[in-house]
């Protein structure tokens, strides 16, 4: 079921953007298709150990060792539960010029849509219950919102190296004073 | 100046000439030959020749010097070019052209073909100068003919005396002239010709005016005798090489002077003339009659030469032999090629793959059970490892070019310091990865300084202490189970606990009240910003240094360690590891999770014993034949299972991996152990980077990834685990 990123692209107008929307605990997300590079099936994860639970293990893509990011975890939910529609959406990331390849697990994809620019809201102040600087955006479609994620905030691998390495010391410090 | 580029130009040049060659030759015969074209015809056969002169392509000058000679005279009107002189042009043009084309090949001969086709135009071409019919007459016969009764003489067909000498580049320190015996070796008879040899003379940087490079091979006619030529180099004897060849010597004298000849790339021809085999006569006949050519041209004549009964076939074989050694040699100097980086990755990295695709197909054959199929998976796997272990060994190179450079730094920062100071190198043929050679060099030219500058002390200070006056630094390279050991050793001073103590505390690196190992405190002096130098000198001092290199070396994932004696020396071993792209890994498993470990620390495996297991709330080690072998619960360390399984234990059996690392042992205990396996390492990320206990990743057969164990940061976090001395927990 790998959706291809050229075929989704299809000439938009400047002021149109397509997204990926994907549900994630019930709700509703979308992410720009330009950073997608595919959709895989959830397949089998290595898991690392010693890593913060929103680091659910890396994965073989063709030949390529890719981190997954559990993204309900990361946004301080509890993990996400693998059901028969769970997917790998592989997401290029831009690391100080260095792109990295980053897979994150969703409970389902939607659709790729076209959103128009004039009708993405700003994220509210609170009450999203997920971090202000994640969130890009809101666009409502049928009466519900969907959260447009700002990825690179999502997925910063800095952000994501600090905590990995702060939930080590942490356990450092705990091992010590046993 | 690089020759190949411009001989490329040259072949390119000339390919074009002939073309406009053949195009102005064909246009002549269609309509009238104007001035103009001959002249174009006349002038492109120049230039080749010209050209080719150049290069020392002497078939090529040859064979187009007949052709512009003809063409001179058409050019004058003394020839009339009509259709059958055009034809021979054409095809001379088409053997010009072959001839290029021989060159352009890396032939420095043409073949006996080319070379026939060559003498035939030759032959019909000296019609049009004027050669007489009988000499082309006798050429071609004696090819068959004449052979069979020169072949059969032992002796050289000349009346000369043949002289070869080589004087030894001291000659003029000597107060000798090799001028002056040339001149006294003319009142004894004639010098028929001579040649010189100029193949030692070096490039004009290394040229020394006061050192002879030149050689001569002489032609003499005398009817003195062999004693008397032998006076005349009397003086230059015991530092020259002279040999003389009296009339008619035996040919296995002439072969065994051309194998004797130093290595210098010469032509048959020029060996030939040179050796005096060939006299200018017999040259002549060679030629057929052109006479005035035979002073500019050195003739690589061989088989018309033998055709003419004018060499023994012996001698040209000889002579070809040298040819061979000297282009066997030259082969030799070009056999090193020099290869994009990137390619070499790009080939690794594939290698890698086919390595993972190899262990899947593999897998498959296994399972289908099919035994011939299984048999030719095996041998695939063979060939995979074969091709893998060569790819890999591209990347590795000598570490001793890096260390030779160091008998330069050595010699220069002595002097300048004003200590004398030796450098011996050990293990210079130890191999490791091309990235890691390049970026060692830093670090180690610090420490190398460093222990000139501190290390080594004055020389009244080592008289004192009684150790030889001259200091020795030691440069010392091995493979120490999986990673390179590079050690800089000095017998100097030896590092200085106490000082080195007192500056830290008192620079603040360390609390005063801390109760230290030795090496802890050795370790000090590569803190930031420590030096214990008195004086800051302009090579070392500064607290940089050391500091730097600490970093160097972590930054190749490598450890750095001193060994110190005061008044005896002091040695620093630098640990890397042969970062590889792919390793020998031991592939074992925990729970459902696989781990590689590298398969050149392992030791041993051993069952742990159910009586250990029982004792393992008390003590996490075991009797190894009276040895202690501490080890580490791969299932505890990475929490593996404990949630599912009760007391995080696994009922089934479980083993001991021993391994090695830095001189020590230590288990460590898994599952289940499934052998070796050919480990592609991937990179995991940035993410990973902070990760303690794991090294890298690699796939399996089956596609799922497996994790590989970094032995030095799990002892090394297992260490940090263990209960510190309260002291410690001050800070």
């Amino acid at each position: 079921m790998a959706i291809s990123k050229r075929a989704a692209v299809a000439p938009v107008e400047p002021e149109k953007q397509q997204f990926l929307t994907f549900l994630l605990g019930g709700e509703p997300f979308a992410i720009s298709i330009l950073v997608i590079k595919e959709i895989i099936e959830y397949g089998q994860l290595t898991a690392v150990p010693l890593m913060p639970d929103f680091i659910r293990g890396v994965l073989n893509l063709r030949g390529q060792v890719l981190p997954v990011i559990d993204l309900a975890a990361r946004f301080g939910r509890a993990q996400a539960e693998v059901a028969r529609r769970t997917c790998i959406v592989i997401i290029e990331i831009d690391n100080d010029g260095e792109k990295q390849d980053v897979g994150i697990i969703v409970d389902s994809v939607s659709e790729v849509m076209d959103i128009a620019a004039d009708m993405i809201q700003p994220a509210p102040a609170f009450g999203a219950k997920i971090r202000v600087d994640f969130i890009d955006g809101m666009v409502e479609i049928d009466g519900r919102f969907i959260i447009i994620l700002n990825v690179d905030r999502v997925l910063s691998i800095d952000e994501m190296t600090l905590l990995a390495s702060i939930d080590e010391d942490v356990e450092e410090a705990t091992a010590a004073a046993q | 100046m690089n020759l190949d580029a411009a001989l490329q130009t040259f072949l390119v040049e000339s390919r074009e000439l002939l073309e406009d060659m053949e195009s102005r030759l064909l246009q002549t015969e269609s309509e009238a030959a104007d001035a103009d074209t001959i002249n174009a015809i006349f002038r492109a056969a120049h230039t080749i020749k010209g050209s080719a002169g150049l290069f020392g392509l002497d078939d090529v000058v040859k064979f187009t010097h007949v052709v512009e000679s003809v063409l001179d005279k058409v050019r004058d009107g003394n020839v009339p070019l009509d259709s059958n002189l055009a034809d021979i042009f054409l095809e001379s043009c088409d053997q010009i052209s072959a001839l290029v084309d021989n060159v352009a090949n890396g032939n420095d001969a043409p073949d006996a073909a080319l070379e026939q086709k060559g003498s035939g135009l030759i032959d019909r071409l000296n019609v049009y100068l004027g050669v007489a019919p009988q000499a082309v007459a006798v050429a071609a016969p004696t090819v068959v003919a004449a052979p069979e009764i020169e072949r059969s003489g032992i002796v050289a067909d000349t009346d000369n005396w043949h002289i070869s000498l080589r004087f030894g580049t001291d000659v003029f320190r000597n107060g000798m002239d090799p001028l002056a015996f040339m001149r006294y070796l003319r009142t004894l008879g004639e010098i028929v010709a001579v040649s010189t040899i100029s193949d030692a003379l070096p490039a004009f940087d290394a040229f020394d005016a006061e050192s002879c490079y030149l050689g001569f091979e002489i032609n003499f006619k005398s009817d003195v005798d062999k004693a008397a030529i032998e006076g005349v180099f009397e003086f230059v004897r015991e530092d020259a090489r002279i040999t003389i060849l009296s009339p008619r010597s035996c040919i296995a004298d002439y072969i065994e002077l051309i194998r004797n000849l130093p290595e210098e790339e010469m032509l048959l021809g020029d060996i030939l003339i040179k050796c005096g085999t060939l006299s200018e006569q017999e040259l002549n006949v060679g030629l057929n009659a052109q006479a005035e050519l035979a002073e500019e041209i050195s003739l690589p004549l061989g088989s018309i030469l033998i055709g003419n009964g004018a060499v023994q076939a012996d001698v040209v074989e000889a002579a070809v032999e040298k040819q061979q050694q000297v282009k066997d040699a030259k082969n030799k100097q070009q056999r090193l090629i020099r290869i994009d980086a990137d390619k070499l990755d790009h080939l690794i990295g594939l290698i890698g793959e086919l390595v993972i695709a190899g262990a899947g197909a593999n897998l498959i054959a296994k399972r289908s059970a099919i035994s011939e199929m299984l048999e030719a998976g095996e041998l695939m796997g063979n060939l995979i490892e074969e091709v893998r272990d060569t790819a890999l060994s591209i990347r590795m190179v000598q570490i001793g070019e890096t260390f030779s450079r160091f008998q330069r730094v050595v010699r220069d920062v002595s002097k300048e310091i004003g200590k004398d100071i030796g450098l011996i190198i050990n293990g210079a043929e130890t191999e490791l990865d091309k990235t890691v050679v390049e970026k060692i060099g830093d670090p180690l030219m610090h420490l190398v300084r460093n222990s000139m500058d501190h290390g080594i002390e004055k020389a009244e200070v080592r008289a004192e202490r009684g150790k030889p006056l001259q200091g020795t630094i030691e440069l010392n390279a091995f493979h120490d189970s999986g990673s390179i050991v590079i050690e800089v050793s000095d017998d100097g001073g030896g590092l200085n606990k106490d000082r080195i103590l007192s500056k830290a505390i008192e620079k603040g690196i360390v609390p005063a009240n801390h109760n230290l190992s030795d090496p802890e405190i050795y370790k000090l002096i590569f803190a930031a910003g420590f030096s214990t130098a008195e004086q800051v000198t302009n090579l070392s001092g500064r607290g940089v240094g050391m500091d730097v290199v600490r970093q160097n070396i972590e930054a190749l994932r490598g450890t750095i360690s001193i060994a110190s004696e005061m008044g005896v020396g002091s040695t620093m071993s630098i640990r890397l590891p042969l970062t590889l792209a792919i390793i020998d890994g031991f592939l074992v498993q925990v729970g459902r999770s696989a781990f590689v470990i590298p398969l050149d620390m392992v030791v041993e495996c051993i069952e742990l014993n159910t009586n250990d297991r029982d004792q393992e709330q008390l003590r996490n080690y075991i009797n190894l034949r009276g040895e202690v072998l501490p080890y580490i619960r791969l299932r505890e360390f990475f929490e593996i299972g404990k949630e599912s399984e009760i007391d995080g234990r696994f009922d089934g059996r479980e083993n001991i991996v021993v391994v090695r690392y830095a001189g020590v042992k230590v288990g460590i205990v898994v599952d289940t152990l499934h052998g070796e396996f050919q480990t592609v390492i991937k990179p995991m990320g940035k993410i990973f980077s902070h990760i303690r206990g794991i090294g890298g990743s690699t796939i399996l057969a089956t596609g799922e990834v497996a994790l590989i164990i970094d032995i030095r940061s799990l002892i090394e976090k297992v260490q940090a685990n263990e209960p510190q001395p309260l002291q410690l927990l001050n800070e």
